[in-house]
């Protein structure tokens, strides 16, 4: 079932907090050893799931298991896990020292009794008495200046914390986790409150620490450098569901969506189409890919800035077969310079070394397998649990939008008393009606403000695809519009939303003729 | 230029300082004079200088006797309350117990009743349930106190108890605290401040009241307190004096015990004292 050397195994976790799904459903196996990453925005539910690991939270579903062994609902002081907290958690009252040593004071060790002789003691069934004893204050002195001496801290040992730096506080909160050698070693966000520079060390040094320790790491980040850094294996988290697995390199070069591309580094993304065999159409120009998706399947493609190959050109060519811009950006990056060029509607991000000036006319090339294309999350808003209210108006999570009702059935009309009637005169009550609405992305408008459409909602992430955004609008209600924008929003910003009835496609669930009214 | 700055400086601080007089006039009214009182009839008698008062109050061991019963009542009423008071403060601050801070008000509430009334009221609930200041007038005196008192722990406790940081528990667990040890370990080191506090806010007035022990023993239990208003209602005001000092430098011991517990623990917001 389990992989042979997998050590932590998370089995369709789900956690409902405040009647939220913070986590839902999801499966992990993390090998032994690894450095692992956790990476989404806030509140995608990386923190909880760390939290679950630990055993601070017990999942409303689902089931842990610590090396095939079933931990779920196991508290966190049976755990072989320790967790590097995200504002550190030191004891304010005790010393660098006692900090350090709290967990190996609280340690018993199981100890063979021997009598004065040195002879083993045994019980009545003649097997050796073994007792639970403290560790000796020996054996804590060298696993404290053992574990210091790992994070650089040898001469602070009796120092109060409050006289530390944040760096320093941050290594006296990893000595005093993996003094215990752990199983698990998690991490919580460990390095955010640390400036850019400190950051840095600490990653390399965190990495180190893995090496030489040889325990399993559990990273949780939002920085997508840190995770690209550090880890053996990322896992993207997105709305409380992993979006995606996989080595470093993988989740870079390969994303799943557009959403993962887009955390994950900085990218141009693209609504496309499949052109031909190979071949894919966006930016207005035909590339050569290596991808192979079916033939004018929509598609979203996602370029790397760096990737992108410039090439001056002398005067504005009309020629079909190459791909030209205009630069209209122009920004100093140090190693680099980056360019944001204007290809008729859209423009693409560009990373340069080579010095060019606004206004110069660039010829874009891109290599066959740089181009990465993905399937497309979404052409159009299902709502599968939509239903038909009184008033002929179509809910979808409650929220009533005004509707055709008529598209049910060909040629029918309504009648004064909001009956459908159908050409052949059958009179229909759709009240409870059950139906599946559809909505295209670019048929639902975003109002600024609350109550000026028909729904409000929150903006919860928005995709920038080179000519426009998609913005995805979460409902009071928890209902998730997509919508396709030339308009520039913020996230967490408050909206209305507004559906004009003729944009809303509706299919009736079963058939019509149970709501005939006789 | 800058002189004249300097020079508005100081006129405004002169200016300012006026309203410091009112505030000045009243601590040496009231407490600086008041003191100097206590001590000069301390330490004389019939004006002349003298030690008879502090040579009677060391011999008898019937006074001695007193200050030490009215301590063990003191300690008593303070371990009583904080029995009570600890867990509750803990349920109180806590949201997953308590949501509103009507509960909070209620039990603080018998501090805005008049003291004496509340006295009163105490003796004769007690009466009603059985518990007869006559008969076990040391039990109906505790009952009083830590009923009085009960207040000044809870407050203390519950403001140091919103601000516990529970991450420190949650670490504690994590590295092996049972629930018991998390307890021993990172939640009571925390209250600190609010357990001295709350020691001081009992111990202190509990060591000098003489009206709780009044009214519910029936003039059974005499506290120190007591002790001292029955000499100076003898007129004996050169010894009353002398027990009244002796009383303000167990009180200043004390506080100057919660300073030094306080010293390096920042903010102390928390603190009443």
């Amino acid at each position: 079932m389990e992989k042979e050397n997998c050590i932590i195994s998370l089995q369709g976790v789900s956690k409902i907090f405040d009647g939220q799904t913070v986590v839902d459903n999801i499966s992990l196996d993390i090998t032994k050893g690894e450095f692992v990453t956790i990476l989404g925005p806030s509140g995608c539910g990386k923190t909880m799931t760390l939290r679950m690991i630990a055993g601070f939270e017990i999942p409303s579903e689902g089931k842990i298991l610590l090396n095939g062994e079933d931990i779920t609902k196991i508290p966190p002081y049976k755990r072989p896990i320790n967790t590097v907290f995200q504002r550190y958690a030191l004891f304010p009252y005790l010393d660098v020292y006692d900090n350090v040593a709290f967990g190996l004071k609280l340690k018993k060790i199981p100890v063979p009794q021997v009598d004065k002789k040195g002879n083993p003691i045994l019980d009545k069934n003649g097997e050796q008495v073994i007792k639970m004893k403290h560790l000796s204050p020996k054996d804590i002195d060298q696993k404290v200046a053992r574990a210091l001496r790992i994070v650089d801290l040898e001469e602070l040992e009796d120092r109060d914390i409050s006289t530390l730096s944040g760096g320093q506080q941050q290594r006296v909160a990893i000595a005093r986790a993996i003094v215990n050698e752990p199983e698990i070693l998690l991490l919580d966000e460990p390095l955010g409150a640390l400036d850019l520079k400190m950051r840095k060390e600490m990653q390399l040094e965190l990495k180190d620490m893995h090496k030489k320790l040889g325990i399993t790491f559990i990273y949780v980040t939002h920085d997508q450098e840190e995770a690209l850094t550090m880890s053996d294996t990322i896992v993207v988290m997105k709305g409380g569901n992993i979006e995606q697995v996989g080595s470093p390199m993988d989740i870079y070069n390969e994303p799943r969506n557009a959403y993962v591309a887009n955390f994950i580094g900085e990218s141009n993304i693209y609504g496309g189409t499949m052109t031909a065999k190979l071949k894919v159409r966006f930016l207005n120009h035909v590339f050569d890919c290596v991808d192979d998706f079916p033939v004018n399947e929509k598609v979203d493609v996602v370029v790397r800035p760096e990737d992108v190959i410039l090439t001056k050109i002398e005067g504005k060519k009309d020629q079909k077969d190459i791909c030209q811009g205009v630069i209209t950006e122009k920004i100093f990056k140090g190693v680099h310079f980056e360019y944001l060029v204007e290809v008729g509607k859209s423009e693409i991000t560009v990373q340069d070394t080579r010095n060019r000036e606004i206004g110069d006319i660039v010829k874009i090339d891109i290599e066959p397998d740089n181009i990465h294309i993905m399937k497309v999350d979404l052409t159009v808003n299902t709502f599968l649990d939509a239903w038909i209210d009184k008033e002929n108006r179509v809910r979808i999570s409650e929220q009533p939008f005004d509707v055709d009702v008529t598209q049910l059935l060909p040629n029918s009309t309504l009648d004064e008393e909001g009956y459908l009637i159908a050409a052949n005169g059958k009179k229909y009550d759709l009240n409870d009606a059950d139906v599946i609405a559809e909505v295209g992305l670019s048929n639902i408008e975003i109002i600024d403000g609350y109550d000026n459409g028909q729904c409000n909602g929150v903006i919860v992430s928005i995709i920038y695809k080179g000519d426009h955004y998609q913005i995805m609008v979460r409902t009071d209600e928890e209902e998730e519009f997509v919508v396709d924008t030339m308009y520039s929003w913020n996230e967490n910003d408050l909206v209305s939303i507004s559906i004009k009835p003729e944009d809303i496609k509706l299919t009736i669930k079963g058939d019509i003729a149970k709501y005939e009214v006789q | 230029m800058k002189s004249n700055k300097k020079k508005e400086a100081k006129k405004t601080r002169r200016f300012f300082s006026v309203f410091g007089i009112p505030y000045a006039v009243f601590l040496i009214l009231f407490i600086i004079i008041p003191i100097l009182i206590i001590v000069y009839y301390a330490f004389t008698e019939n004006g002349q200088f003298s030690i008879s008062a502090a040579a009677s109050f060391f011999t008898s061991w019937a006074k001695w006797k007193v200050l030490l019963i009215s301590m063990f009542v003191a300690l008593q009423t303070t371990i009583i309350c904080l029995l009570i008071g600890y867990p509750l403060a803990y349920f109180l601050a806590n949201k997953k117990f308590n949501k509103n801070t009507v509960l909070v008000t209620l039990f603080i509430a018998p501090m805005w009743i008049n003291f004496v009334l509340r006295t009163g009221a105490t003796r004769d609930l007690l009466t009603w349930i059985g518990v007869k200041g006559g008969r076990m007038p040391y039990f109906a005196t505790l009952v009083g106190m830590v009923y009085n008192y009960l207040p000044f722990v809870i407050l203390p406790l519950y403001s140091t108890m919103l601000k516990l940081d529970k991450s420190l528990m949650e670490a504690a667990s994590d590295l092996g605290a049972n629930p018991f040890q998390v307890f021993i370990k990172a939640l009571a080191p925390q209250t600190i401040p609010g357990i001295v506090s709350a020691t001081l806010m009992t111990f202190m007035p509990t060591m000098s009241s003489y009206v709780i022990s009044d009214v519910l023993s029936e003039n059974m239990i005499t506290l120190f307190g007591n002790y001292i208003n029955t000499e100076f209602g003898l007129g004996s005001w050169n010894t009353a004096s002398f027990m009244a000092m002796i009383m303000l430098l167990i009180v200043g011991i004390s506080l100057f015990i919660n300073l030094k517990f306080n010293k390096d623990k920042e903010g102390g917001r928390t603190q009443l004292w």
